[in-house]
């Protein structure tokens, strides 16, 4: 593992350099830059507990430690027992903590318990804030940014890091590539160090000289650090928290990193040692250092580039059985087909059908793994319908290029936000600034209401046309209207059946539609910001849920509050989207990564990064292997979910894009922009191409050419509507929506 | 990175915060001051920030009013309210008190509650679909098949635009012709008049005529649709297109957008409205053809005279249709065929010999005492420009103060462009009241001049082309009965050849660019600001202000 090698010469380092002994975790205000290295919590503790206990993992143990401590001091005594139990923890691993959490610094100067109770307090008062300065609302905030109270000689900074920036422009040129990447983290922490400190006017100082250097794709977040100057803006500033707490993630190889550990150890450049210590996470790689082209392929997210390990659990991307259906012999539909072709072609299908089914794709999981809603028999009948369907799809290719239906919503004064098809491309509903979920008929049914219960009463419940009678033919018409929310309704979403509609809005709800009745079933609240986005499961009963509050919630239509809340990015969730098996989960964010969360335990098992702005589409191949994504840089990027790796970049767009559709075979992929224009790419190839060699699988280190221009087969333009959502109808015609914006 | 240096913030200075607080009773030191004004504008900052995730998610390009107030609304901060009106807040700037201020005008309640037109509701939210692309292929025929949108309206009028556009489109040139007189003269085609943009986008230049010609004709009553239309077209041509069409209607088409600007009653606020597009639509197109002007000439000078992007067309048109012969004006030939002959030229897909080209700063400086400062404003980031921009802003100082008459009308041979523009709009008067152009007797000779040389073009090409000129002539009696129009319309396209003939040569493709540039001496008068003057400020600003790198959002704030 080499995340543990990574932490383990740290820990070397550490030795190497340390002077002092440390004290404790934070609040350390011996003054001069000769700072004492404090054991950062989780660098500090992976050795130690790592040779305690094997089974939890250090973070968890801290965590629940944590845990404990605060249920104590709370005084709820049986959920500490039961939460020990749980866990697994012997009885004394509280008790010397308890009675050192008053004096938080714990002397530290010896034992492995003992520099886990220095830990386990600086997590504890994470937990339960200080109560010295009673800011109780946001504890958090206070500790993180403690962290930054010492004091170093302010004017020295620049010449630190001028330093620095001296020397890795005189390294090896293989070495500087990957040491460039120390730059931007190490300028944010130093300037916000500076603005922490009140250091304004040197600060400013600092921020002109060097923020010309840091990669262009940094630019947003330096606006954000720009218009920073005041400590006590420094509070309320979300950017600079996710900063602040998380790790900025490196990667670089073992040669470049003992060469910058070499020279930060004559120079005795200990304040900018600190930082890479503290608020870095260097993932140490062994082997060839990766090129410049490598690294920005990767980089440009908000915390760096996602941990190795933390795209190592197995992902179960395969697609699940699906139920056996006879498939009704329709002998008008048989007749109407040859007569020599269609019987023939059928029993094969049927065979292959059968024995795909009894095989178990070993990617994919049990069916069982989640539990699903099990087949009405509308179901069925839509299944079949599907397959009649699909028999008669087109398959796409480089030579046959779907036809676009372009659906323009008029009139819509700039106010359209969310679009969404019914898989059997029957319905098209759109989500308006307005606060109103609008429905429309494509096809010539029109839409009706179920009748009143009065009228209901009346129905013969035993005829055989019982579904036909239930309407209300007066209400026909070939739309409708739903008003309930009370803001902008940016995510929206069918439900495969077709019965319901979800739309997620600025109000913080999630709310349910029927379209029997065309009334609200439900509002699902639970996030309290505005939700951005939502989508039903493939198998529908789940759905998921994303927005400003950075969580995303996977929801049951039957459950008034959550079943899963997926925590863990540091910036708005922008998208969300199932996993065609359902098992999974993808959520784009402003943060710029990408995280594949599993519905079954509610962990992330993948962290995509590479985009350089927030990521606003994102699709599921068909086959479930695949992962497309487009953001507000106007490149989608694809990924291997099992591998976690980038396998393609698609540059071409010069807009946000908005949409991503794979065709129903997955050989085309047509991305829609408010460029004003569809773009199809040729996905057979993107993935065909792929050489998933070991040691690209090992490493992770992609090798991307730039293959955008042979990949595209084509560039469709609108008028002057950007292009918010595409469709491929199950016989893979392409339909686009977007509102005229002239 | 090169132009990070250029991004300022937007900051409220110590000054304003003072004043703001005097406003509430409160006196401010010093130091208070400039810490409030600096919290001020991190506040700012921060809530424009996360209101550009709204718009984002919203799916804009453009920052509203609503967006900022939903993030102020999230961050617990009373939002701003009165300021949800779609429409472009006007921005004046006192000039005295260097104060900017948002104009609001009075509402005139008894107007408004006896206002006989009841605004209708707004059209409702609709899904139309078409098949834009079959088999990844585009749709071949667009100029042939009729707009969906069409479809609704009348039948009646939909048999006519099908006609009118299969005329237009077709080979007869009879046919066509009478399609483009009645297009003139019919004043029940408003409801169709947007629909044209779709025959013009596919046959460009030709159309392009038409409609202006339409917009000239039935611009004081149906500004709305008819200015419009055409020119939004007018970005996605070539600059030479706006040079040659736009730029000679100029003085023409100010007249008209002035009038339906200066009127501020309730009735008029939907052809208003669309006036302020107009004027952006001419703004964007006539900031674009300064700047492509300026890079032609600069690449000329670098010895590529035919090298001007998107003119290859033009450029070799001119040559083949100049056949090196620059017949001499003839002035005694009738003036009565202006329109008719401008037709028939467009018609025969050839209009580049009647006219000359304006030299750039000659041009620069008309469009200045149209557009005052929001061209500089707009053109001062532009490339290659360096001479001429300076010396405006004293310009403008001076014209201000010179009375608008037609004194100052007959100083220069350069203003003749604007004289004759002056005669064609002053048949007009009756249906605009607020234009009251003086018609000086000069630019009768200036466009009497100018018609020959076209006739005499004309007699160089056909036969044919005669009887079509005679023809057109008669059809000229049709203006009269026409509801809008008045007999005597020339079209002032002509009237720069005098402007040609001051600058002599016209025969060698691209050339006369070059010389031009170089041999003119700076433009010696100051045009009078007979339009400008009378324009509200829409965008004007007191000092040019850079432009911001990355728009995207009109309260973006860069670093």
């Amino acid at each position: 593992m080499a995340a543990v090698q990574g932490s383990m010469s740290d820990a070397d380092i550490k030795t190497d350099i340390k002077t002092e002994p440390s004290t404790d975790g934070f609040g350390n205000n011996n003054a001069n830059d000769g700072r004492v290295l404090s054991a950062s919590p989780s660098s500090g503790s992976s050795t130690g507990s790592n040779k305690q206990t094997a089974a939890v993992t250090p973070e968890d143990q801290q965590t629940l430690l944590a845990v404990l401590q605060f249920l104590k001091k709370n005084k709820l005594t049986e959920s500490v027992e039961i939460l020990r139990r749980e866990a697994g923890l012997p009885e004394n691993s509280l008790d010397p903590k308890a009675t050192e959490s008053a004096g938080a610094g714990s002397g530290g100067a010896a034992g492995i318990v003992d520099l886990e109770g220095g830990d386990v307090s600086s997590l504890l008062s994470r937990v339960t804030g200080s109560s010295s300065a009673g800011a109780q609302d946001q504890p958090d905030v206070r500790v993180v940014l403690s962290a930054y109270s010492q004091q170093g000689d302010p004017t020295l900074y620049e010449v630190y890091y001028s330093d620095l920036k001296k020397f890795i422009e005189t390294v090896l040129d293989c070495h500087r590539a990957e040491l460039s990447q120390v730059f931007y983290p190490l300028f944010v922490h130093m300037y916000l160090e500076l603005v922490y400190n009140n250091h304004e006017s040197e600060a400013k100082a600092f921020f002109e000289k060097f923020s010309g250097d840091q990669e262009c794709y940094y630019e947003d977040d330096l606006r954000v650090l720009s218009g920073l100057t005041k400590k006590e803006h420094m509070r309320g500033n979300e950017t600079l928290l996710d900063f602040r707490t998380s790790k900025f993630v490196l990667r670089i190889s073992r040669d470049s990193y003992q060469l910058l550990k070499r020279h930060l150890q004559e120079r005795q450049n200990n304040q900018i040692w600190n930082i890479i210590q503290e608020h870095l996470y260097i993932d140490i790689f062994d082997g060839m250092p990766r090129s410049k082209s490598q690294i920005d392929a990767m980089s440009g997210s908000l915390a760096g580039e996602a941990k190795r390990e933390a795209n190592k659990t197995k992902v179960y991307y395969g697609l699940l059985k699906e139920p056996e259906i006879e498939l009704p012999l329709d002998d008008e539909d048989e007749e109407a087909e040859n007569e020599e072709g269609k019987p023939k072609k059928k029993k094969p299908k049927k065979d292959s059908m059968g024995s795909k089914s009894k095989k178990q794709d070993p990617n994919a999981p049990s069916q069982n793994r989640i539990p699903l809603p099990e087949l009405k028999d509308s179901d069925k009948l839509d299944k079949i319908m599907y397959m009649k369907e699909a028999t008669k799809r087109i398959r796409l290719g480089l030579d046959n290029l779907p036809s676009v239906c372009f659906y323009t919503f008029l009139n819509a004064y700039q106010g359209l936000t969310a679009v969404d098809f019914t898989d059997d491309s029957s319905l098209i509903a759109g989500g308006f600034a307005d606060s109103t979920v609008r429905v429309w008929s494509v096809t010539p049914k029109k839409l009706r209401k179920v009748k009143s219960a009065a009228d209901l009463n009346l129905i013969d419940k035993e005829s055989d046309d019982v579904l036909e009678r239930i309407m209300d033919e007066k209400t026909a018409s070939e739309s409708k209207i739903m008003y309930g929310h009370s803001g902008p309704v940016y995510g929206i979403s069918f439900s495969p059946d077709r019965n319901y509609l979800l739309s997620s809005s600025e109000d913080g709800t999630v709310r349910l539609w029927s379209l029997l009745t065309f009334t609200c079933l439900v509002a699902y609240k639970g996030h309290n910001y505005p939700v951005w986005d939502t989508q039903f499961s493939p198998y529908g009963y789940y759905f998921v849920s994303g927005g400003h509050d950075r969580v995303a919630r996977l929801w049951a239509t039957d459950h008034y509050q959550p079943l899963r809340i997926f925590s863990g990015h540091l910036a708005d969730i922008t998208c969300t989207r199932f996993h065609p098996n359902s098992n999974y989960v993808a959520t784009g964010s402003s943060d710029r990564t990408i995280r594949v969360w599993d519905v079954l335990s509610g962990n992330c098992v993948r962290i995509f990064t590479g985009h350089k702005g927030p990521i606003h589409s994102l699709a599921f191949s068909p086959n479930g292997k695949f992962l497309a994504s487009g953001a507000t840089d106007g490149r989608v990027l694809l990924w291997d979910i099992g591998h976690g790796l980038m396998v393609g970049e698609l540059k071409g767009h010069t807009d946000t894009i908005y949409s991503l559709r794979f065709s129903r075979d997955g050989e085309i992929l047509a991305s829609g922009s408010m460029d004003n224009t569809v773009r199809l790419w040729d996905a057979m190839k993107a993935f065909d191409d792929l050489e998933t060699d070991d040691f690209t699988a090992a490493t992770g280190h992609i090798h991307l050419q730039d293959n955008s221009q042979e990949l595209l087969l084509g560039t469709y333009t609108t008028k002057s509507t950007p292009v918010i959502h595409l469709h491929f109808t199950r016989r893979n015609l392409l339909l686009a929506a977007g509102a005229f914006n002239p | 990175m090169a132009d990070r240096e250029e991004r300022r913030f937007a900051e409220v200075s110590r000054e304003s915060v003072r004043l703001m607080a005097e406003g509430a009773g409160v006196e401010l030191g010093d130091d208070v001051a400039a810490l409030l004004a600096e919290d001020v504008c991190y506040r700012l900052r921060e809530a424009t920030q996360s209101s550009s995730q709204f718009m984002r998610h919203a799916k804009r390009r453009k920052l509203t009013v609503e967006d900022f107030n939903r993030a102020l609304r999230w961050s617990n901060v009373e939002a701003v309210c009165g300021y949800g009106a779609q429409d472009a807040l006007p921005f004046r700037s006192v000039k005295e008190g260097e104060l900017f201020f948002v104009e609001d005008r009075d509402v005139n309640l008894v107007e408004l509650a006896l206002a006989t037109n009841i605004p209708k509701g707004c059209a409702e939210t609709m899904v139309r679909v078409n098949v834009s692309y079959l088999d990844g292929k585009g749709n071949l025929e667009p100029q042939g098949t009729v707009p969906t949108a069409v479809q609704s309206l009348s039948d009646d009028l939909l048999k006519y635009y099908q006609q009118i556009t299969r005329a237009i489109l077709g080979e007869d040139p009879h046919l066509m012709k009478v399609a483009l007189l009645d297009l003139q003269s019919n004043s029940k085609i408003a409801a169709l008049l947007p629909y044209f943009v779709y025959v013009i986008s596919g046959v460009s230049f030709r159309v392009t005529q038409i409609s202006i010609y339409d917009s000239h004709h039935h611009a004081p009553l149906l500004p709305s649709c008819v200015l419009n239309a055409p020119l939004s077209v007018f970005t996605c041509f070539c600059w030479q297109a706006v040079e040659r069409v736009l730029f000679p209607h100029l003085p023409a088409y100010w007249a008209n957008l002035q009038a339906v600007l200066d009127d501020y009653s309730v009735s008029n606020a939907q052809v208003k409205a669309d006036g302020h597009k107009v004027y952006g639509a001419i703004l964007v197109a006539v900031e674009r053809l300064l700047k492509m002007k300026a890079l032609s000439l600069s690449q000329s000078a670098e010895g590529h005279p035919g090298a001007h992007p998107g003119s290859v067309v033009g450029a070799a048109s001119y040559r083949v249709n100049s056949p090196g012969l620059s017949p001499p004006p003839e002035p005694l030939s009738e003036a009565a065929l202006g329109i008719a002959s401008h037709l028939q030229v467009g018609g025969a897909g050839c209009h580049w010999e009647e006219w000359t080209p304006v030299p750039l700063p000659a041009m620069y400086c008309e469009l200045y005492s149209f557009f005052g400062d929001s061209l500089a404003v707009r053109f001062s980031t532009g490339p290659g420009f360096g001479t001429h921009s300076p010396c405006t802003p004293s310009q403008l100082s001076d014209s201000r103060k010179e009375p608008p008459g037609p004194a100052s009308n007959l100083d220069t041979t350069r203003k003749m462009p604007q004289l004759t523009a002056n005669l064609n709009i002053s048949p007009r008067q009756d249906g605009s009241p607020r234009t009251d152009p003086p018609p000086p007797s000069l630019s009768g000779t200036g466009s009497v001049r100018a018609v020959p040389r076209a006739s005499s073009m004309q007699r160089s090409k056909s036969s044919s082309s005669c009887s079509r000129q005679r023809s057109a002539g008669l059809s000229r009696e049709v203006f009269p009965k026409a509801r809008f129009t008045s007999p005597q319309t020339t079209p002032p396209v002509f009237s720069f050849l005098i402007g040609g003939r001051q600058m002599g040569q016209r025969c060698q493709g691209r050339r006369p660019f070059q010389t031009m540039f170089a041999t003119t001496p700076p433009v010696p008068a100051v045009p009078p600001r007979t339009y400008a003057h009378k324009l509200p400020v829409i965008g004007r600003v007191g000092k040019p202000v850079r432009r911001w790198t990355c728009s995207h959002y009109s309260l973006h704030l860069p670093l």
